[in-house]
This record gives structure tokens, sequence and C-alpha cells, in this order.
């Protein structure tokens, strides 16, 4: 685990919880559909390609790529003013979504489209954690 | 008789202000339905019809606005889907016309974005339900969605950030061109690439300014838009279309322009080598070159290319946005209104100095939402009657 996360932190409900509380095990955690064997991120309570509502969470490998990626360097929300520059990227991971997530761990002008990165999660106050990348 | 054709812009308004820190939104959307109905000749009480959105109105938000201007339309549509609303209301406006459930329809925006300090581009951070929750805890901006896209565009077919930059000098020229464009100083390449980078690879002069403003549209059908003030303008075709993250795996480069840019042209019965010019949503440089692709009149990739050497400038093989855009022009939050206002002025000879000559055909397209996330498109075919 890196640092502790400083940022808005996310709120889990039944739709999602799967996803934040196997974060907060140090899973990276995706949904499959038990009908069509689509692989869905964000997640949902239904498969969005069958309809289907057997779902079942699986632990993806953590690894992936950079899609692509910005480093911001204005903004003006307060929790992230102090932050700046900071990498927002789009990751793809091995298992084929792309997720917005941060990279860190090096610095933001080190960071390149198809870099390997592996993931890396941040403890939040309210028990979550926030999946993050960093160079593997 | 088609849809195609049988539809007109009759009355349009852009209103002059840029900084209205003494108007309500209402007021401005009020002066703008004077302005747009004194154009073609008609009077509030001909009004059946009324279409707005806002970044302020909520679920009732038309009803409010037709109290505030004590209408009674026997048709209303709030539809907000960001930015292109507006282009999408003349769609649905002419839907309605033509399905016969209203004749006049007015479509109203008003805004006090600049006046309010509202920080469009880097202070809005998606909130704490649980679908933002996979975006806030990461500051993405609405700066920064374009940025991905743009540097993925960039990545993949060599784009640069100079023929980004492109778009923004040619909106300034336009800009120069127009009294009422808020941003009028020219600008160079050079200048674009040193201001201060906000999410790379977009410089703040790639981003589109922040203004007030506010606009007003009336559409009715052809045959009663002859008798009226002003030439009738023809809706030839529309489209709209979404895109998002689907289920994990979005090609960013796709835009919602695709499709909506498709429907409207098959619709229109006519190529992109027809159209005389256009107006894009530039809420940032990437935007224009990404949705000149996606509409056609280029092949995907080649958008940085074909910005350069003056091509969407007046004088050029496709201008566009000739009043300056949103990157110089005005940028309310929502800009959609001022796309279709512009290519009506185009379409009229109304333009002034910055006329394009022979320009019988247009293509509007706004984008709603973000790109890199999710958007919206809608795409006009308007002729000149």
């Amino acid at each position: 685990m890196a640092g502790k996360f400083e940022h808005p932190e996310p709120t889990a409900h039944w739709e999602t919880s799967g996803y934040w509380e196997g974060a907060a095990r140090g899973e990276l955690v995706l949904q499959r559909c038990l009908d069509c064997g689509r692989v869905q991120h964000r997640p949902r309570a239904i498969c969005a390609h069958c309809l289907s509502g057997a779902i079942e969470h699986f632990a993806a490998s953590g690894r992936g790529r950079v899609y692509t990626f910005t480093v911001t360097h204005q903004n003006q929300m307060p929790a992230f003013r102090q932050a700046c520059p900071y990498v927002l990227a789009y990751v793809e991971l091995e298992e084929g979504p792309r997720i917005m997530t941060h990279i860190v761990g090096c610095d933001p002008e080190e960071v390149e489209i198809e870099q390997d990165v592996v993931v890396d999660f941040a403890p939040c106050a309210n028990g979550l954690a926030v999946p993050r990348f960093r160079p593997a | 008789m088609t849809l195609s054709g049988s539809i007109a812009v009759a009355g349009i308004c852009e209103h002059p202000t840029r900084w209205a820190p003494e108007k309500s939104e209402s007021q401005i959307m009020a002066e703008s339905a004077r302005g747009a109905l004194a154009d073609c000749g008609l009077e509030i009480g001909d009004v059946d019809g009324l279409f707005a959105a806002g970044i302020a109105m909520g679920p009732m938000g038309v009803v409010g606005l037709a109290e505030y201007l004590d209408m009674k339309p026997r048709y209303l549509d709030g539809t907000n889907i960001g930015g292109s609303s507006f282009v999408a209301h003349v769609a649905h406006a002419a839907a309605a016309i033509h399905a016969g459930l209203c004749e006049v329809a007015l479509i109203l925006y008003g805004s006090t974005a600049a006046s309010n300090a509202m920080a469009i581009g880097t202070g809005l951070g998606g909130g704490r339900d649980p679908v933002a929750s996979f975006v806030s805890p990461y500051g993405m901006t609405t700066v920064g969605s374009y940025a991905l896209v743009a540097q993925r565009h960039m990545h993949q077919y060599g784009t640069t950030s100079e023929q980004l930059a492109q778009v923004a000098v040619g909106m300034r020229r336009h800009a120069a061109l127009n009294p009422e464009a808020k941003m009028r100083k020219p600008i160079s390449v050079e200048d674009v690439l040193e201001s201060r980078m906000i999410s790379s690879p977009l410089h703040l002069l790639d981003c589109c300014i922040i203004s007030d403003g506010g606009g007003a549209v009336v559409v009715t059908s052809a045959e009663r838009a002859r008798d009226l003030a002003k030439a009738p303008v023809l809706l030839r075709g529309c489209g709209e279309a979404v895109a998002h993250q689907e289920t994990g795996s979005p090609d960013l480069l796709t835009m919602a322009a695709r499709q909506s840019g498709q429907n409207a042209l098959q619709m229109a019965g006519v190529r992109q080598g027809d159209i005389d010019f256009c107006t894009i949503y530039d809420s940032f440089t990437i935007t224009v070159v990404l949705t000149l692709e996606n509409l056609g009149f280029c092949k995907p990739g080649e958008g940085g290319a074909f910005v350069e050497g003056g091509r969407i400038e007046i004088g050029g093989d496709l201008p566009v946005n000739p009043d300056g855009g949103g990157l110089s022009s005005n940028h309310p939050g929502m800009r959609g209104i001022f796309l279709v206002i512009e290519a009506v002025r185009q379409l009229r000879g109304e333009a002034g100095d910055r006329q394009v000559s022979d320009a019988r055909l247009g293509l509007v397209h706004g984008t709603g939402g973000t790109l890199g996330t999710m958007h919206s498109g809608a795409t006009l075919v308007l002729e000149k009657a």
C-alpha cells in the first residue's frame, strides 16, 4: 500500500460495493456475466450486454498499460489544488477494461502511453481504498 | 411532406452581453426572446412551444421559465444533454411542429457563468454519488477529460500541439472580425504554446473562454416562415447520438458526432463536400480537430493536418465558427445555441465583416458533456431557402 488517500473518498452502495470492498482487501475487482461471459466495468446490477442479473465478481491481475494520461496543472477544487501536478489516466487492464485512475510513484513528466503499470491501493479513512497505478 | 425542408429557423437573437452581473439568467433569456421575436416579426403570444436548458435549471426549469415569461405553451421540452441541448432542441421543435403539436417554437438560453465566477473547466468535481465515485477521487476536470483525448490522439496519429494551436489562432482571427466577440486581440501559435499548461497537452489558449450571455431561436414551419420578416433558413437534416465509457473499453477518439453527423447528412441528402461552412462546439482545440474527423470532413487521424494552412478560416475550404466560437467570442457555460444563431446569420448573409461568401449550406454540430468520459452530439444541416 502506498500513502494515505487525501482526496474525495469514494462512496459505495450495493451496486458498487463489490468493487470498493475488493479494493479495501487489496484486490482490483471486475464483474463477469455468468450467462454471456462478458467482463464489464463500471459495476452494475445487470450485464449491460445481455441484461442478465447473474453477475460474479473476480479479482483482476492488477496489471495494465497506460492508455492515455494528462498531467493536471490546475484544479481549483480545494482537495486537489495542493496535489498539482498529478497524473490522471486511463489504464487498459490485461482483462480489457480501461479504468480512470492516477499514476503515482514516479515523476509526472516521465509517464508515457503504453507504459506498463501495476495497481497500488491508497487506503481511505472510511475503510475503503482507491486503486491507483505505478510503473511496473 | 417529409421533415427535411419543411421546417425553418425564422428568428434569432444573440444577446450582446459578455458580462452581466446585474442581470438574472431568466432576464437574459427574456431579453433574447424579445430580440428573436422582433427579428422575425412575431409576438410572444404567437409562441406555443417552449424549449430551454441551463446549468442552473432543475427538473422544473422550463416550467419556471414559462412562469417568468407568463406563457402557457402547449408544448414543453426541457431536454438537457449538455451544451448541445439547443442544437437538439431545433430538431425536437421540428419534429413537434411537423407532427402538429405546436407551430411556433421558442428556444432559449441564458447564463451568468462568468460573473458567477463559475470554474467550468477546472472546478467541477463530479460529486459523491456512487457513479461519481469512479471519477471524483481522481480529480478529473473538464479540461483534464478532453486532455486525455488529446494525448491519445497525439500518440496514435502524431498530432502536434502546433496543429491544435492553429484552431485557437484561427478562431481568434475570426473574433477580430466580430465586434461583439470577447477576445479580439490576435494570437500566434507561439502564444498558444507559451500560455500556461492547464492539463497536458492543453494550454490555457487551447481552452474556451468563460463569459456571460444568452440567445434565442424561433423555429416554425417553412410555410409560415415565408410570411415572416426574414428569409427562412431551412432545416434539411438532423441527428443525435451519445458516446460514453460503454462497459469499460471506450474508443476515446470516436465521438457521438460520427453517428449524428452521418444521420443528418443522409437526411439532408448531401455530402461533406457540399457543405460551405460549419459551426462546431469548440470547447477546446482538440474538440474541433476530432469533430471534423468524426463528421467525415477528413479521415480519422488527419484532423491535425486538416486544420493547418487556414483551411478552417474564412476564405479557406471549410470555414469553422466565423464568429470566433467559444475559444474567442463567448462561452456562457453551454454554447450550443450560438452554433445555430451564427449558422443562420451566415446563411442569411447578415454576418458583416465575417461573412462567408456564397454560404448556402451550413453544418452545425454541438457536443454536450465531456469527450473522454461521456457526451452527447447533435447535428443539423441548414440551408438558405
